[in-house]
Parts: C-alpha cells; sequence; structure tokens
C-alpha cells in the first residue's frame, strides 16, 4: 500500500481523496474493500518517514482534504528501487499488480519488463521444484508438497501470461494515442 | 556438435490483409545432446517452428540444417527418408494408430525405414522396456492411460535411433500426474543423451529443460539456461508463492 501511494504520487502530485480513487480504480471489483481511511493514515506515515510533503491547495477552498501531498527526493528513491526490485520470495499477487499499474501510470517503468522479470524468477523456482518432483519415486507421498508447490507456481505463470498480454496491449494503445 | 541449425528461418501464411508471420526470422543452434524448451502463447508459432525444423513444413524463406544437411532445399521423397530416420516426433494427441498394438505402433517406423521383422519386433521389446510398458505390449492404444499412450508415443518416436526427438505439446492432454510420468521419461531421455526440442506453454514442462527460449509473434524474445540438474537448495521458496 505504501509503495503503491508512493509510486502514483510520482506521476503528479495528489490528494489524499484522487489517490483513494485511483487505488480503488487499480484494484477494480477487489477495490471495494479498501477501507477509504487507510489512504490517509499511510500518507501521515509517509510523512512521517520524509517520503512525502504536503502543501495546502488554495483552488478548492470548499473541499475537506485540501492538502496536497508531493513526493521527496527519498520517496522518488524508493519508488525507483520498489519498481526495479524482484517480489521474492513472497511475491504478493495485490502488490504485484499494483506495480504494474504504478509503473504504467508513472511510466518511470515498463510493466511488460517487470513482468518479464518475475517470470525469470518463478521460472528458476519451478525448475527448482519439478526437478525436485522428477527426483521422487513415482507415487510417494514425499513429492506430494513439492507438487503442489510446482503447480502453484505454474498457476501464478499463466497469471503473468495474462498482465503481459493486457499490459502489452494497453502500451501499444497508449503509443499509439 | 549442432544437431539442428536454423537460419533466418521465415513461414508465412496467407497474403496482404491476411498475412501471418507465424515465423518471423529465427536462428537457432542446438547442440546435441541438448534438451531445449521453446515456451509461448498460443499462436506464436512455436510448433509451426517444430514442423519446419522436422521437415514437415516448408519455410517460406531461411534454412534449416539437420546434422549437417540442409533439409529445407531437397526433395519431397528425400526428406521423408530423413523424416523417417533422422526425426522423431511426439504429438499432444499421442497420433497412435488405433488398430495395432503398443508393440506394433512401434514397429512401425523400423519396418518403414527398411528394418527386418525380427528387427523391429527386438527394438519395440527394447524400448517399451525402456519406457516402463513391457506389461503392455500387446494393448491397443484404447485401454491404455493417457500417459501410456504418449509414453508408448514416445517409444515409437525412438524406433529409429533419431538424432533428435521433437515434441509438440506432449503433456498437454495429460493430467499431473501422466505430465510427470511423461517430464521423467524425458529426463531420463535427455541423460541418456538425447537431444530434444519440446514446444510447451506449461511452465512445469519447460522448466525440466536445459534451455529455454520464449517466443512471441514469430521471434524469439528470450534466451536462458535454466539451472543445471544437479539437484536443488531444498530451500523452496516457491512455497511462498504469490496468494499467500
Amino acid at each position: 500500500m505504501q509503495d503503491a501511494i508512493l509510486a502514483m504520487l510520482a506521476k503528479e502530485p495528489s490528494h489524499g481523496y484522487d489517490l483513494g480513487l485511483r487505488l480503488r480504480r487499480a484494484l477494480g471489483p477487489l477495490g471495494g474493500s479498501m477501507n477509504a481511511g487507510q489512504v490517509y493514515v499511510t500518507l501521515a506515515r509517509l510523512e512521517k518517514a520524509g517520503l512525502v510533503v504536503h502543501e495546502r491547495s488554495e483552488e478548492s477552498p470548499a473541499r475537506p482534504d485540501r492538502k496536497v501531498y508531493a513526493l521527496t527526493e527519498a520517496g522518488h528513491e524508493r519508488v525507483t528501487a520498489w519498481l526495479g526490485e524482484v517480489n521474492r520470495p513472497k511475491p504478493d499477487l495485490v502488490e504485484f499488480h499494483l506495480k504494474l499499474a504504478a509503473a504504467s501510470a508513472s511510466r518511470l517503468a515498463d510493466p511488460v519488463e517487470l513482468v518479464d522479470t518475475q517470470r525469470r524468477e518463478l521460472l528458476r523456482r519451478l525448475a527448482e521444484a519439478q526437478r525436485a518432483v522428477l527426483a521422487e519415486p513415482e507415487g510417494s507421498t514425499g513429492g506430494l508438497l513439492l507438487e503442489g508447490i510446482a503447480l502453484r507456481l505454474q498457476a501464478d505463470l499463466r497469471w503473468l501470461e495474462a498482465c503481459e498480454r493486457v499490459w502489452s496491449r494497453a502500451g501499444q494503445e497508449s503509443g499509439d494515442a | 556438435m549442432n544437431v539442428l541449425q536454423v537460419r533466418d528461418l521465415v513461414k508465412r501464411h496467407g497474403r496482404k490483409e491476411s498475412l501471418v508471420r507465424a515465423v518471423d526470422g529465427v536462428d537457432l543452434d542446438v547442440p546435441a545432446g541438448q534438451m531445449l524448451a521453446v515456451m509461448g502463447p498460443s499462436g506464436c508459432g512455436k510448433s509451426t517452428l517444430l514442423h519446419l525444423m522436422g521437415g514437415l513444413e516448408r519455410p517460406t524463406g531461411g534454412q534449416v540444417w539437420l546434422a549437417g544437411e540442409r533439409i529445407d532445399t531437397v526433395g519431397e521423397r528425400a526428406l521423408a527418408r530423413l523424416r523417417r530416420r533422422s526425426v522423431g516426433f511426439v504429438f499432444q494427441s499421442f497420433h497412435l494408430v488405433e488398430e495395432l498394438t503398443a508393440a506394433e505402433n512401434v514397429e512401425l517406423p523400423v519396418l518403414l525405414a527398411g528394418g527386418s521383422p525380427r528387427a523391429a519386433r527386438r527394438r519395440a521389446q527394447y524400448l517399451l522396456d525402456q519406457v516402463g510398458l513391457d506389461h503392455r505390449a500387446r494393448h491397443l492404444p484404447w485401454k491404455l492411460s493417457g500417459g501410456e499412450r504418449q509414453r508408448v508415443a514416445v517409444a515409437r518416436a525412438l524406433a529409429n535411433e533419431p538424432l533428435v526427438v521433437l515434441a509438440d505439446e506432449p503433456t498437454g492432454n495429460l493430467d499431473t500426474a501422466a505430465t510427470n510420468e511423461v517430464l521423467r521419461l524425458f529426463a531420463e531421455l535427455r541423460a541418456m543423451g538425447q537431444t530434444l526440442v519440446l514446444v510447451t506453454h506449461d511452465g512445469r514442462v519447460a522448466a525440466t529443460a536445459d534451455r529455454l527460449i520464449s517466443m512471441r509473434d514469430g521471434a524469439f524474445v528470450e534466451d536462458t539456461w535454466l539451472a543445471g540438474h544437479t539437484g536443488h537448495t531444498g530451500r523452496f521458496d516457491g512455497l511462498f508463492a504469490m496468494g499467500d
């Protein structure tokens, strides 16, 4: 959540309210489960950590939330690091999804390249797991857990295929426009 | 030595607006003993590439060399002979002759290549034993499980000691257990030094290869070496995969 908000601010300074909207949009149907207050709590934490600063906006005095948040130098560095790191050893589906959305919006990284990097990492792990499966005698219970690991990694890889398909199309469309 | 060499290979289907570049300028060297997987989404051209390398289709442009012999320009009869003797094919849907027993299916390529019935019988016996199906030799294909049928198909592919085995989605019709049966068999072949090229969209199949090429829109986008078959680290960070 913290990283995703930082990455959204990398595109342009925003109100907390707008950030919430953009997060919900990026999450799609899952966005409904997001607590509206979460964004403000996260922003306060980020500010304390020196990653964002706020200014009072004068253009819309009627709005309850007039703070416009922007990235600091340190915040910018953290976004770049986050986009570049491979998710391991415990990649999170939602986090990775938001990373792709943020990379695309901020244009700080190419989502398709992030997918490629992640795929290489998953394939490496899958190779390890699948070879261990094959090293177990056929029909033994010992290999079952390994097989479960291999099948889950396989499912992750299939999801990455879908990510690649959709984000490369999105990239082409925005490139044409 | 390279068993297979491909240079600037192109295969187009259709014309003008409906032109499809199934294979779009591919270069590839497959050294003897290598197990290579070509991976990509359906429609990326990987099956066409396999067909071109095995002489099942003719390229629009470029060259295919099999053990130092150029095969894209030879005549039909010479090509058919090359296919029979030097290439073993394994297909997703097995392609066994349903009227013949497992053993007879394996004997067939030996007979077609001019081997004696006796030599064919011996070879089939040996190969079915190798793939762990000697007890199924007299069964017709429909009596075999999917994994067993594909193992018979692998035995058949090996009948004439081919220079290379080309497998097109060999586990595409198999469940998890049968997939493992076939992958075990490939691992054994690889250990014996058999050159293998398989195209697949299944990450588990691709992950057992020495080398993995990713293909998109008729071209290679990545060529990676997977870790050697020397065992694993035992950590399995995959245990904590996405979604935990």
